[in-house]
């Protein structure tokens, strides 16, 4: 992957945004701020109702912020009206012009700008090569599949060269095969543009695979920015651990700490490394958080032990469900291999062995 | 087998049979109430008049040259019928006029309505069309007391010191206009919200997005896409203020003739019951001459935006 350069596209500062007024007041989002480097790939994640697509149209200008400031490369950009921000958003319904062909749809934005003929009609035919559309450009909006609408609705978004694309979980619409094209096409054509991307989803597998950084928002805040394996490996909080992924939630006991390193007991008594947010020092009672594959199933001599409660086999990895000694459950998921010299019967007893640096502290 | 398909067959011919019964009374009102009457008007207009109207049984094709015409009492010679012509070009002009006048107002009305939330559009539609629950008569006589020398309107302008003498626009084409537009106004707003009501917004901030200006939104996007609305209701308005009767004959105070006062005319103090059976033919093939010119453009303008 390419350097990205750390100059900022947007910066979002403060920003609070409530909808209707007195007893219906609602809080969309509550002083966010996060700052969108240039060349991203940016994913909000979260799930519905977590104020993910309010800030994406409070960036595109399709609402206004009741509080704060929207920076694009440092110029104000939240009391423009959308048609003055170099910013286009591609739509979760795609939103294609069903009176226009496809051609005329990609041009449309071109022609608003009030581009001369001759480079919109050029752009129009470079982009309907770059989403692989050349045979439909004359077809109408209606004639094509939510496939080839989704492309549409991508070279149409990007005909202008805006600076920053956004894109409202456009492919939820689309079954799973195609959205996985999608999730492809999608990187090539931020790679190919060098466009800023702004991305915006509930599915969390799409987020990983796909973004440079991601924030998780939840109730109108942002809980977390960073990228995949930061945001997979070192949840800050319990939300984001959980809503990402699975993962298995161990009350434990402070022993000592540094400044991102700790050691903590667990409830059988073993002490592990873990490690801890950045800027919080734990004491006390903490959660910590182990992924199911950073643990693995052993006879003895494992930090946990337990009885083996239940197996789920899924193809490519078995789940291991296992009730502790001390109390709770706790899943270990191996890869599947076809040695099938050693298994594991439901009502084993069996012991845990956590892998080093599985371990996660919880801000809360 | 041979008897399934024999059943098949009867129960396809009892269906066809149904469907006729189903269809006759409506067929029957259509044909008795409707295609029979224009049958007698088109046989009408080709009869000379009778003394004291009706008609005498005798060929002629003079009231349909008298539509145009008029033969000189003198010298027999013919010439354009002058006041026939104005009171086409009147009633042609000032339907157009209303129509347009009515779009004018109509559009954002309807996209007032189509902007509501859900629950209160029914209650907007409930006050478009209260008017239609008043008598037409009733309406027009409204109309005219506010719009007349000594009405609402020219006292509250007088009291006002803004004129010094009244505003003459009750009998003149103005009032009628007003009157019309008034009258008709529901007919075009109801399409146009019906078709804005299906209008996909998104479209709109879709549009907004692609740096199109408000106007550029509204031309570019709303327009064509609400163009079956606007259509439909251009129709509804023009046909009906062509054949304009009440409201002309209130508010123009018989001065202003339009096309619907020029038949009755015929028909009573005129008795000439031939010419006002071919002016009420003329006044048929101008709407549809109208019907197939705006057909034409709607199809066109469906067919460049693909």
């Amino acid at each position: 992957m390419p350097e990205k350069p750390d100059q900022i596209a947007i910066d979002v500062r403060h920003v609070t945004k409530v909808f209707g007024f007195g007893p219906d007041k609602v809080h969309a989002l509550k002083d966010v701020s996060v700052a969108i480097r240039e060349n991203e790939f940016f994913t909000l994640l979260g799930p519905s109702g977590c104020g993910k697509t309010t800030l994406l149209r409070l960036i595109a200008g399709f609402d206004f912020p009741t509080d704060g400031e929207i920076l694009l490369h440092g110029q104000d950009i939240a009391p423009l009206p959308p048609y003055k921000r170099p910013v286009n958003t591609v739509f979760q319904s795609y939103a294609l012009f069903p009176h226009l062909t496809v051609a005329q749809n990609i041009a449309f934005g071109l022609e608003m700008l009030g581009r001369p003929r001759a480079e919109i009609d050029a752009r129009v035919s470079q982009m309907l090569t770059l989403v692989r559309m050349e045979e439909l450009r004359n077809r109408s909006t209606a004639q094509i599949s939510g496939g080839q609408q989704q492309r549409v609705a991508l070279a149409r978004a990007l005909a202008p060269q805006p600076k920053v694309l956004l894109l409202d979980e456009p492919l939820s619409a689309l079954d799973f095969k195609l959205r996985k094209e999608m999730q492809i096409e999608l990187k090539r054509l931020q790679h190919e543009t060098g466009i800023t991307f702004i991305f915006v989803t509930h599915d969390q597998e799409e987020a990983l695979t796909m973004s440079d950084r991601i924030a998780v928002m939840s109730a109108g805040n942002i809980l977390q920015v960073g990228s995949p394996k930061d945001i997979y490996d070192r949840p800050a909080v319990r939300f984001v651990a959980d809503f990402i992924g699975e993962t298995n939630f161990l009350e434990a006991a402070m022993v000592s700490s540094t400044k991102d390193r700790a050691s903590v007991r667990l409830g059988s008594g073993a002490v592990i490394d873990a490690s801890v947010p950045k800027g919080f020092s734990p004491s006390g009672k903490v959660t910590v958080v182990i992924r199911p594959e950073h643990a693995r199933l052993a006879d003895d001599g494992g930090e946990l032990s337990g009885r083996l409660a239940n197996i789920v086999y899924f193809g490519t990895d078995t789940h291991f469900h296992v009730d502790l000694d001390g109390g709770g459950s706790f899943i270990v998921r191996q890869q599947n291999t076809r040695d099938e010299s050693r298994r594991a019967q439901e009502g084993d007893k069996v012991s845990i062995v956590v892998g080093t640096g599985a371990a996660q502290v919880l801000r809360d | 087998m041979a008897s399934a398909a024999e059943t098949a067959r009867k129960a396809e011919r009892d269906d066809i049979r149904k469907r006729w019964l189903l269809s006759a009374p409506a067929l029957l009102i259509i044909f008795f109430a409707a295609a029979g009457p224009l049958g007698i008007v088109i046989v009408y207009s080709f009869l000379e008049p009778g003394s004291y109207g009706d008609v005498r049984w005798s060929f002629s094709t003079d009231a349909w040259v008298s539509v145009v015409l008029q033969r000189d009492i003198f010298d027999e010679t013919l010439s354009i019928a002058d006041a026939h012509v104005a009171i086409f070009w009147r009633s042609v002009t000032l339907s157009l006029a209303t129509t347009v006048f009515a779009f004018i107002f109509g559009f954002p009305t309807a996209y007032f309505i189509a902007t509501r939330p859900e629950r209160t559009r029914a209650l907007w539609l409930f006050l478009i069309t209260i008017p239609f629950w008043t008598n037409l008569l009733i309406r027009t006589f409204a109309i005219q007391e506010v719009i007349r020398n000594e009405g609402l309107f020219n006292i509250v302008l007088l009291k006002l010191g803004l004129i010094s003498t009244p505003i003459q626009i009750i009998y003149t084409d103005t009032a009628i206009m007003i009157g019309m537009i008034y009258v008709y106004l529901p007919l075009m707003v109801l399409p146009l919200y019906a078709s804005m009501e299906k209008l996909d917004f998104r479209l709109v901030e879709a549009g907004y997005d692609l740096y199109a200006t408000r106007f550029q939104v509204l031309r570019r996007i709303i327009l064509p896409m609400v163009k079956p609305g606007i259509v439909a209701g251009s129709i509804l308005v023009f046909i009906p203020s062509l054949g304009a009767y009440v409201t002309p004959r209130i508010l123009g105070g018989g001065r202003n003739l339009m096309l619907g006062n020029l038949i009755e005319l015929q028909f009573g103090q005129g008795r000439n019951w031939p010419l006002g059976a071919s002016l009420s033919i003329t006044l048929l093939i101008i709407v549809l001459a109208a019907l197939l010119i705006y057909i034409r453009y709607a199809g066109t303008g469906a067919r460049n935006h693909g």
